[in-house]
């Protein structure tokens, strides 16, 4: 089956724990998680990649301390982190009061000892695109701010940027959010097209969406245009292509 | 829209009021009020924006799924009816077309494409909180009287407050977890629409209408059947079959 698994960056960073070609993308990551601290007023900051199958692939934290404090959740199979990803909306517990302890019995005293008071996870997605997770945490209750809420989703949007683009072109454009190329163009066309490349390459959706992008980029073409083609189905992208 | 029916509007309501206490789902709501709202202003097409936590206005449902009438309503992510119902927390009733162009350089052209001759949109209001916007767009010509707009207005205000429905939310935080599910979902549902009209070779507005179709058929919701459509098409038997 012209799956092609091989060729996928995402396949290969979901799978590649940490180690070769996915070592630079953890570095990018990883400044990801240290702006969003400091611009979050947080102690810290984790990504999680994350299969569909909820399998653990790879994390990135703005310090060594809050990798410890991320990789809890896995240790203990619950958290906020967990549950964000499985309903694909974001989990904010701005306490981690009596509520906190009986969703998750054994990870919230465990982020208690270690200082953490509050915990923000917001899933990274795209549809059904799922990728993982961004972990904000505080070591004062309280909740997010409007104004902080609304960066924390552009910082969550830009780790998925950096998870769809892989590092050479994450690291060619830091920003990744002028309109031209915006993972998040938020164009109904778009969204079907990436449905419509799934079936064509035979891929999951996550796939889809890397492959779709990969091809705009190589056409030097905006993703708006070039999703348009493929819903007109004046673009059919070929299973051997890109 | 003439005068509203009394009978009509009570039927909404009971109605809404029937979807609040079963087993909540946020776009099966919105869509089904969407629907109403459509019902109560003859032949109009309606549609619901609801606001993401970086406050762009995103499209979440609306009374017909057309391609470019779902093109017009995001448009009004820049500039339109809908983002100054949401900026002002104000209705915009019988917005005035012969200046439309120069106040919405992006919708009135788009608007004017589909043919549409009256507009209207109405703030979603919770507490102090402007949440989005709901946009009625007719065919005819024809002006919203103040009472028919406060009835429209009504259902606006109720569909914000079924987004608080879903758990007996009182925490801020969890509106903000809701709304951005919902608008996920809305993500899913076009992907989905991508995924059915390639494996069908259909047009993504028909492929909506199947979905739709066989979510009906096999009374499940459609944010559900969109998800299982894009991550595990096969495990829905007999889809090829749904004929709009």
């Amino acid at each position: 089956m012209a799956r092609a698994a091989g060729r996928s960056r995402l396949g290969a960073v979901v799978s590649q724990v940490g180690s070769g070609p996915a070592g630079g993308l953890i570095d990018i990551l990883e400044r990801v998680c240290v702006d969003a601290a400091a611009t979050l007023d947080a102690c810290g900051v984790g990504v999680s990649v994350m299969t569909a199958g909820g399998v653990h692939g790879l994390a990135a934290a703005s310090d060594p301390a809050t990798a410890r404090i991320e990789e809890l959740q896995f240790t203990f199979g619950e958290g906020p982190c967990i549950d964000a990803f499985a309903a694909s909306r974001p989990v904010l517990m701005s306490e981690l009061d009596g509520a906190a302890s009986a969703r998750w019995p054994m990870y919230t005293p465990a982020v208690a000892d270690a200082g953490v008071r509050a915990v923000f996870a917001f899933p990274l997605q795209i549809g059904a695109a799922r990728l993982g997770v961004l972990d904000v945490f505080r070591d004062r209750p309280g909740p997010l701010t409007r104004t902080e809420l609304g960066r924390a989703f552009a910082f969550a949007e830009q780790a998925v940027t950096v998870l769809l683009d892989g590092q050479e072109r994450a690291s060619a454009e830091p920003s990744g959010s002028d309109g031209l190329d915006d993972a998040f163009d938020h164009g109904a066309v778009v969204f079907q097209a990436q449905g419509m490349v799934m079936v064509q390459l035979g891929v999951p959706v996550a796939e889809a969406l890397v492959r779709l992008r990969a091809y705009a980029y190589s056409e030097g073409r905006a993703l708006s245009e070039v999703a348009a083609d493929i819903v007109a189905r004046r673009i059919h992208l070929d299973r051997d292509e890109t | 829209m003439s005068t509203v029916s009394t009978e009509r509007i009570a039927k909404i309501f009971v109605e809404v009021a029937g979807t609040l206490v079963d087993e909540f789902d946020l776009i099966e709501f919105l869509q089904m009020l969407v629907n109403r709202a459509a019902g109560l202003v003859d032949g109009a097409t309606v549609g619901l924006l609801l606001a993401d936590a970086q406050g762009r206005l995103r499209f979440v449902a609306a009374s017909d799924e057309a391609t470019r009438l779902v093109e017009m309503l995001q448009t009004q992510g820049t500039d339109g009816p809908c983002l100054d119902a949401y900026r002002t927390g104000e209705p915009v009733v019988n917005a005035d077309l012969s200046t439309a162009a120069q106040h919405w350089p992006r919708f009135a052209p788009v608007a004017a494409a589909v043919g549409f001759r009256s507009i209207h949109a109405f703030p979603l209001r919770l507490r102090k909180q402007v949440i989005g916007a709901m946009g009625i767009f007719g065919r005819e010509a024809g002006d919203l009287d103040e009472a028919d707009a406060q009835v429209v207005q009504a259902l606006a205000d109720v569909a914000a407050i079924g987004l608080l429905q879903e758990r007996a939310i009182s925490r801020s935080e969890a509106l903000t977890e809701q709304l951005q599910g919902a608008l996920n979902s809305r993500i899913i549902i076009e992907q989905a629409k991508g995924v059915i009209a390639q494996a069908h070779n259909l047009t993504v507005d028909v492929a909506f209408d199947v979905m739709r179709s066989y979510a009906r058929r096999s009374n499940r919701r459609l944010s559900d059947i969109a998800r299982v459509v894009v991550t595990d098409l096969n495990s829905l038997p007999g889809f090829a079959s749904g004929k709009p």
